[in-house]
């Protein structure tokens, strides 16, 4: 089903997409998206949407299934309290993405903002996933509580990470292409080096990214990566008295 | 170093009364009594959840303060004084449970209803039709009919509760699944709801769904698109009444099987909900996830936002109307927790009574109090604070330490050790097995109707024979012992000024 969302409210444009996934649906390609909010929000089939121009907010928030391609930026607040389902940036992404995600995939092929990945979390099988192919903002893995995400910095800029990454981290793993000066890093985090479980590991998110976006895995895999896992599963267990 | 602690209560045993059943040994979660030949308490670990007494077929048993002979001082209180005993000896925040203790002025009971007298005459509840349903939802500006005099006015979704009391959100994870069973039953029955807190919906409550308000809170725990159709309500967790402006946090040694199914995350770890939604930092975002939510619903389901009374409280509600929200819940500084630190719980915040008032008015003042229902807690103790909050201005009340006391919470404030006695705030099996669901729904059921029944006799005594007729009613309500000051901010008369 191609759409027109030329002028389009964000509200009619989902409910149309949402009428037309309860009446069988599966794939929607949606014309000149002019930041419209909520795309995908809440929605639990396994349908595909490709939207040319850029989202808006809340791309996929509450998601539980679909397939989303952007052949443009992405906005904020992407893959919010994600489930499950795969995101697919062929630009930029803003701030706050994959904030509480549980499950699925994001792939940026370019830079994500500030706050990216903020208490991810894990559940079993449901293991989410963020891979970002240029730098990242303030406040990486905040609160990271499960999943893994993956920062290349293929884009050329000296400066990979901002400052606060993985403060509160505890749980899940975060992988930065190239090295990062320990004071970028909060107190909860620990600096290690990959091993090969973890090369296998990204490796294969790796070979999806590059399949994805054109990029040379060989060349993706030429730096060496670091790792980085919480200290502990319980940073402020020893704060309180009872 | 031997704690210096002094022991809080003391357990007194009448060896002459007991006959040695040990009824009391088993029914101590807190291992305050041992039994040595004979029933033997270590009263430094009692922490006077009474089950033990409560359960002691001879009645010998007798738990008491524990006289403290510290030299006299208003000052220095015992209490002050153990705080920094015990923060001497460990280094750590001092964590607490239940609401603010602490004697600031209840304002509840400096307010007074009116009653008829000779001039109009009062109704009579045992008779005549006294009506308690109201529903919660965004009311429109105005209404529309067609020619056939059909309404036009398309509504936002609202749902009915015939008694304006609600039971208020309490995590699975604070409290036991067989409380949150219990409460989902009783609201069922009721006709009113209960609220699963921050820690997602557990599948045995799930067939009470139309009856529950979800809760999205800043740790997302068990928020899936599933979860948020499968409900009455969305409420959005913004801020506690017991800690304004922190996060929460559930211990890792309470993550078992259950609740890392019911919050989706992994057994053992901690549940730490981080002090603001990390996609909210403004009213503007606030909104964005308003809309987030009501497009993951279908605009089928109220979204509530939850907030904790503070200073600017009536600014900042009228920013949470104008954000798309179509109630606002303000939870006063007396509001019960499962765990706060203490100087947050006992210094943070502001009643609710002048809360409450100050966002009514503030919200008429702007003519936006018809977008959202106004629901508050935070102490609502009985059923003539539920009338007076009315009167000042609310659609409905939420109780969650009233209910707790209901099934057996003796207040001991002992909720974040996990050790309830009374099966209520812990997680261990042999525990949660004292709560009988049933038993507790119907404990549950009697006191919400017990206070319908007062609620009636007081609106048939105002001459009123509806909720809603007394909702915002102010002039029925008189101050006394108020300055002008707080006067004013709840919008009262004091007590001997007529019309």
């Amino acid at each position: 089903m191609k759409i027109d969302a030329k002028d389009m409210h964000y509200r009619q444009l989902n409910r149309i997409i949402r009428d037309a996934v309860a009446s069988g649906e599966k794939e929607f390609e949606l014309d000149n998206v002019q930041g419209q909010r909520y795309i995908g929000d809440g929605l639990n089939e396994s349908i595909k949407i490709t939207i040319n121009g850029t989202p808006g907010n809340d791309l996929g928030a509450f998601m539980n299934g679909p397939r989303i391609i952007v052949n443009a930026n992405g906005q904020d607040g992407i893959a919010n309290t994600m489930n499950a389902g795969e995101i697919i940036i062929h630009g930029s992404a803003g701030d706050i993405i994959g904030y509480g995600m549980r499950g699925g995939r994001v792939y940026i092929k370019g830079d994500a903002g500030y706050r990216v990945g903020i208490h991810m979390k894990e559940y079993k099988k449901q293991v989410p996933v963020i891979v970002a192919g240029g730098t990242a903002g303030d406040f990486f893995g905040e609160y990271m509580a499960g999943g893994i995400m993956i920062l290349l910095g293929m884009n050329g800029k000296d400066q990979i990470v901002g400052d606060y990454v993985g403060t509160g981290m505890h749980g899940g793993v975060i992988y930065i292409r190239g090295k990062i000066d320990p004071y970028h890093l909060g107190k909860e985090v620990n600096c290690l080096e990959l091993n090969e479980e973890d090369m296998k590991l990204i490796g294969s998110y790796l070979k999806e990214f590059c399949e994805y976006f054109g990029f040379d895995l060989n060349e993706v895999m030429s730096r060496s990566f670091t790792k980085l896992v919480p200290l502990s599963h319980r940073p402020y267990g020893n704060m309180y008295v009872y | 170093m031997e704690s210096q602690l002094p022991a809080e209560f003391n357990v007194n045993v009448n060896h002459e009364k007991c006959r040695k059943c040990r009824r009391c040994v088993i029914n101590c979660s807190f291992s305050a009594i041992e039994f040595k030949d004979k029933v033997t308490p270590n009263s430094r670990l009692c922490v006077a959840c009474h089950r033990c007494a409560t359960f002691c077929p001879e009645n010998a048993i007798v738990i008491t303060e524990n006289p403290l002979d510290y030299k006299d001082g208003y000052n220095w209180t015992p209490e002050i004084r153990k705080n920094i005993l015990k923060q001497a000896e460990s280094g750590g925040i001092i964590l607490t449970g239940m609401g603010n203790p602490k004697p600031y002025p209840i304002y509840w009971d400096h307010m007074l209803i009116d009653a008829c007298q000779v001039t109009n005459p009062s109704i009579d509840p045992l008779r005549e039709p006294m009506e308690l349903r109201t529903y919660l939802g965004s009311k429109p500006d105005s209404l529309k009919f067609d020619a056939d005099a059909d309404l036009t006015t398309e509504l936002a979704p609202q749902v009915k509760l015939d008694i304006p009391v609600v039971f208020a959100a309490m995590s699975y994870g604070a409290i036991s699944l067989n409380a949150h069973k219990a409460l989902a039953m009783a609201a069922k029955r009721l006709g009113t709801l209960m609220n699963t807190g921050e820690g997602g919906m557990h599948e045995d409550i799930a067939p009470y769904a139309d009856r529950i308000i979800v809760q999205v809170a800043s740790g997302r725990f068990g928020v899936t698109s599933k979860y948020l159709n499968n409900s009455a309500i969305v409420e959005i967790k913004i801020g506690q009444g017991a800690k304004p402006g922190i996060g929460g946090h559930l211990p890792g040694e309470k993550v078992g099987e259950e609740i890392s199914k019911t919050r989706m995350i992994p057994v053992g770890t901690d549940a730490l909900s981080p002090a603001p939604h990390h996609d909210i930092y403004s009213i503007e975002d606030l909104s964005q996830l308003i809309y987030a939510i009501k497009e993951a619903t279908d605009y089928r389901k109220p979204v509530s936002v939850k907030i904790a009374a503070v200073h600017n409280v009536a600014a900042i509600a009228s920013g949470i109307v104008r954000a798309g929200a179509d109630i606002v819940m303000i939870d006063g500084f007396r509001g019960g927790t499962g765990a706060a630190p203490m100087i947050i719980r006992d210094h943070v915040g502001i009643p609710i009574e002048l809360a409450l008032a100050a966002v009514d008015e503030r919200l008429r003042q702007e003519g936006i109090r018809n977008r959202a229902s106004i629901l508050v807690g935070g102490s609502i103790r009985q059923s003539a604070d539920v009338a007076k909050a009315i009167a000042l201005g609310a659609d409905a009340c939420v109780i969650g330490t009233a209910a707790l006391i209901a099934i057996g919470c003796r207040v001991c404030q002992k909720c974040y050790t996990g050790n309830c006695a009374w099966g209520i705030a812990t997680q261990k099996p042999e525990l949660v097995r004292r709560l009988n669901p049933e038993v507790a729904a119907d404990r549950l059921c009697n006191l919400v109707s017990a206070w319908g029944h007062e609620i009636q006799e007081v609106l048939g005594s105002l001459g009123i024979n509806a909720i809603e007729s007394l909702r915002g009613s102010r002039e029925r309500l008189r101050g006394v012992g108020l300055n002008q000051e707080a006067l004013d901010i709840l919008g009262i008369k004091h007590a001997g000024i007529g019309q």
